[in-house]
C-alpha cells in the first residue's frame, strides 16, 4: 500500500521532526542530577590533593556519573549551541558557526571521556 | 539554502526593536546565555580532568589556579550559570507538560529562576567549604 510518507521519505522530516527536540528534553532531564552531581563533586575538590582527587573520580559510581555526565552534556550543547547559531548567524557563516560548534561539542566530550577512563583505569 | 536574500526580505520574529523589555523575555536571553557559558565552561572541566589524568605536575598547576581568586570566581560564575540554566530548564521542562503558561505563572518562573539560583549557588558554595573544613 502506499501512503504519501513514501514521497517525503528523505525530502523533510519524515517522522523525524520531534528528534532534535526530543533528545535535547532527555538530555536536559539527565542533566539535572548529574549536574548537581558535578557542582558539588567541584565545591567539596578545591584545594585536594592529587591522590585524594584521583582516587575520588577513580571511583567506579564517580567515574560512571562522570562519563555519563559528559555524554550528556555534549549532546545536549550541541543541540543548543547550533539552535542559538541557527536564530542568530545566517547564509555561510551559519554553516561554519555550527562545524566549529560541532567539533566543539565532540572535543569537549573526547577530551573528558578519555580523561576520566585513564583516572578510573589507573595511571 | 540559496534564499538568503528571499529569507532576509520577509518579515521576521521577534520583532525585539518594537518590544518594551520585559522580564520574561530576558530571561529567555538569560537562558540562552547561561547555556552558551556553560559550553564554554566546560573547558574548566576538561582542563581540570585532563591535568588530573596527565600527572600530579599537571594537577599541581590546575589546582594551584583555581585556588585563587580569579580560579575561584570562574568556577562561582560556572557554577551559578549552571544551577541557572538548570532551573530555567525545569521552567522550560514543566511548559513542555502545558502547564505553567499563564501570565502569572510565567512571572513567578522567572522570579524562581533568579532568586533561586542565586540563593543555590551561595548555598553550595557554603556547604562545599563547611564540608571541607575551610
Amino acid at each position: 500500500m502506499a501512503t504519501p510518507l513514501k514521497r517525503v521519505r528523505g525530502l523533510g522530516t519524515a517522522h523525524h521532526g520531534t528528534e532534535t527536540f526530543w533528545r535535547q528534553r532527555l538530555t536536559a532531564v539527565a542533566n539535572v542530577p548529574l549536574v548537581v552531581f558535578l557542582i558539588l563533586a567541584i565545591v567539596t575538590h578545591i584545594g585536594a590533593s592529587y591522590g585524594d582527587v584521583h582516587a575520588f573520580l577513580a571511583r567506579p559510581l564517580v567515574t560512571l556519573a562522570f562519563a555519563a555526565l559528559i555524554l550528556s552534556a555534549a549532546i545536549h550543547m550541541r543541540i543548543g549551541l547550533k539552535e542559538i547559531i541557527e536564530d542568530y548567524v545566517h547564509g555561510g557563516a551559519k554553516i561554519v558557526a555550527i562545524l566549529l560548534a560541532t567539533f566543539f561539542a565532540i572535543g569537549i566530550g573526547l577530551a573528558s571521556l578519555l580523561a576520566i577512563v585513564k583516572i578510573s583505569l589507573g595511571s | 539554502m540559496g534564499n538568503a536574500k528571499l529569507g532576509a526580505e520577509r518579515p521576521l520574529s521577534p520583532h525585539l526593536s518594537i518590544y518594551r523589555p520585559m522580564l520574561t523575555m530576558m530571561m529567555s536571553i538569560a537562558h540562552r546565555i547561561s547555556g552558551a557559558a556553560n559550553a564554554v565552561g566546560f573547558l574548566l572541566l576538561v582542563w581540570w580532568l585532563l591535568a588530573i589524568a596527565s600527572g600530579p605536575e599537571a594537577y599541581a598547576e590546575v589546582s594551584s589556579f583555581f585556588a585563587g581568586i580569579p580560579g575561584r570566581l570562574l568556577l562561582f560564575l560556572f557554577s551559578w550559570s549552571l544551577i541557572h540554566h538548570m532551573l530555567g530548564g525545569i521552567r522550560h521542562l514543566i511548559w513542555d507538560t502545558g502547564r505553567g503558561l499563564d501570565k502569572v505563572s510565567i512571572e513567578i518562573f522567572a522570579w524562581a529562576t533568579i532568586i533561586g539560583s542565586t540563593v543555590l549557588t551561595v548555598l553550595v558554595w557554603i556547604a562545599g567549604y563547611w564540608l571541607r573544613g575551610a
